[in-house]
């Protein structure tokens, strides 16, 4: 699959991160290189192979609905970046 | 032209837990905010989350409830999006193997019953809460994490509504069902259930589905109604001005009564589902399955048809029962312990429902109990009060949870029949009210009522009626 600029703008504009024109044209050989090689598993015969998404072969873990203890909310907010009073304090999100 | 409205409903409940979905938080509502939290739901790195086992139990008891097919392997998907209210950036939910899928639910609209088509059930976090400032030109939001991870079970129904009734009784219905099978309290003001909806027209006899608008920000379901109202109508304009209709999502204003077109997180939004790694799958085998299908109640439509039907209850009031479980719950011990279901409808439907309301009483918390409401009603056959005290008893017993014949003792509201004592009141009365029998004597029947309801008076209520009648009838001559 042939990566292009848009698609790294797309990916880019998804993720909320800005890139210079030089990383765009940077990851647009980065990522093209890793889809070409990850094709070469497309060579391979899959068809007796059943999809395998985890790796570990335990399912059903749970827990019981207990509390627990919740950490304070100095603590919780001690490496926020941005604050005001009780809350975390974020850039407007509504237009 | 003329349209066929095609309306599809997406219901987000939150589940009845003590504890969020994967940490020991609690779910509590109303609390100090982001007092709640712990590294598991604030997205910390190097976290664990571990699926709460209820959560996931209430979340196939509503499947099934839903008549949903349950997948017997189920797993849990990561859904990328990036939002302040969302701590990891992304929400652990469901996508590949939804835990049930291809399920209906049965409800009655005006009198006859429409199945509307379930698209799946699953289970997801829910995000924390945005509060955005009043103050005009702030450049922020402010974000409380409590409400991040507590179980929310989302609702997708196929587009199988034409109108707004339909609509209506599909959200009533979904309700009660949550209600009854107990796995959300379904609170809307506490945003504890939520609905959007998706709205699409077509020509009046076509089978294409136009292009559809989801509408989010519906508080209550009278703005889920209205918006699909005012949606209906915008469409309609524009189709017939020749203009195509965008696949957009639209946010509701509920003070303007519109919606206007939103431009933001779910716009054009590729969400790169991929099989989340931190939880492991969910097997359910037949064992478990049958144990969750046990522990599913009546139903409140297949209880609705049971009150009509066996104890000959009309729609309405079979319907108000219904309503609510703790209401249904009541009826049937009452009927269980006495065969009088009318009896026992009138005074739930009626006297019961409006001392609630008077009061302000919470239903689930009621004072009174069957076996009183049962007693009082045999009291009342037993001619011990009149129906009238009988009202009176009934109020007290409401407020204090008392037994009826105690409240009649104390207060000494047992029904007179002793014709010598009623005879002593009724000799008073006609003494003292000669007119009254000239009229009657001279033709004016209904001046019998006016003297019954002067030695009702008298006795304050208690003498009994009949006795009272029979002995006005002789006394004053027929």
């Amino acid at each position: 699959m042939k990566i292009e600029r848009k698609n790294i703008e797309y990916i880019a504009n998804l993720s909320r991160i800005e890139l210079s024109d030089q990383e765009k044209e940077m990851f647009v050989h980065q990522l093209s290189d890793i889809l070409s090689y990850i094709e070469k598993l497309n060579k391979l015969n899959t068809d007796n192979i059943k999809p395998m998404a985890y790796s570990l072969n335990t399912t059903n873990v749970f827990r019981e609905d207990k509390l627990g203890q919740p950490i304070s909310r100095d603590d919780a907010m001690f490496n926020a970046p941005s604050k005001m009073g009780v809350f975390f304090k974020v850039p407007k999100v509504i237009e | 032209m003329e349209y066929e409205v095609v309306i599809g409903l997406e219901t987000h409940a939150e589940l009845a837990t003590v504890a969020k979905l994967f940490c020991g938080c609690s779910t509590k509502f109303g609390v100090e905010p982001n007092t709640q939290v712990c590294p598991v739901c604030l997205g910390m790195p190097g976290v664990l989350p571990v699926m709460n086992k209820k959560a996931f139990e209430y979340s196939l008891k509503a499947a099934v409830a839903l008549n949903c097919e349950i997948n017997k392997f189920t797993n849990f998907d990561r859904k990328s999006y990036y939002y302040p209210d969302l701590p990891k950036n992304y929400q652990i939910s469901q996508n590949y193997y939804n835990l049930g899928i291809d399920g209906y639910m049965n409800m009655s609209v005006n009198g006859t019953i429409k199945k509307v088509r379930i698209h799946n059930v699953h289970l997801e976090e829910e995000a924390g809460k945005l509060i955005h400032p009043e103050e005009t030109g702030a450049d922020y939001s402010l974000v409380d994490f409590n409400r991040a991870g507590v179980p929310l079970l989302e609702i997708v129904s196929y587009p199988d509504m034409r109108n707004v009734d339909e609509v209506d009784s599909y959200m009533q219905t979904l309700r009660k069902i949550l209600l009854y099978t107990e796995v959300s309290d379904c609170k809307m003001q506490e945003g504890s259930l939520r609905f959007e909806a998706s709205i699409s027209l077509r020509k009046k006899g076509s089978d294409k589905l136009g292009n559809r608008v989801e509408i989010k920000n519906l508080n209550s379901m009278k703005s889920v109604i209205k918006a699909i109202e005012y949606e209906a109508v915008r469409q309609s304009e524009l189709l017939d001005k020749g203009e195509a209709i965008d696949r957009e999502t639209r946010l509701w204003d509920e003070v303007n009564e519109k919606s206007q077109r939103m431009r933001s997180k779910e716009e054009s939004q590729d969400y790169r589902y991929f099989p989340e790694p931190d939880l492991l799958p969910v097997l359910i085998d037949d064992k478990w399955l049958d144990a969750i299908k046990v522990s599913i109640p009546e139903l409140p439509l297949e209880r609705k048809q049971r009150f009509i039907e066996k104890f000959k209850l009309s729609d309405y009031d079979a319907g108000v029962l219904t309503e609510e479980k703790v209401l249904a719950d009541f009826f049937d011990a009452c009927v269980n312990l006495l065969d009088r279901p009318k009896a026992f409808c009138n005074w739930i439907t009626n006297d019961l429902l409006r001392e609630v309301k008077d009061r302000k009483l919470d239903i689930n918390s009621l004072l009174i109990k069957p076996k009183q409401l049962a007693s009082l009603v045999e009291l009342i056959e037993k001619g011990t009060i009149s129906s009238t005290i009988a009202k009176e008893v009934f109020s007290e017993m409401v407020q204090t949870g008392n037994d009826p014949q105690k409240i009649i003792e104390g207060k000494g509201l047992a029904q007179i029949s002793d014709e010598g004592l009623i005879e002593t009141v009724i000799d008073k009365v006609i003494a003292g009210n000669p007119n009254v029998i000239e009229d009657y004597k001279k033709g004016k029947k209904n001046a019998l009522a006016f003297l019954v309801g002067q030695v009702m008076k008298e006795t304050k209520g208690k003498a009994n009626p009949k006795i009272v009648n029979d002995l006005l009838r002789e006394k004053v001559g027929i």
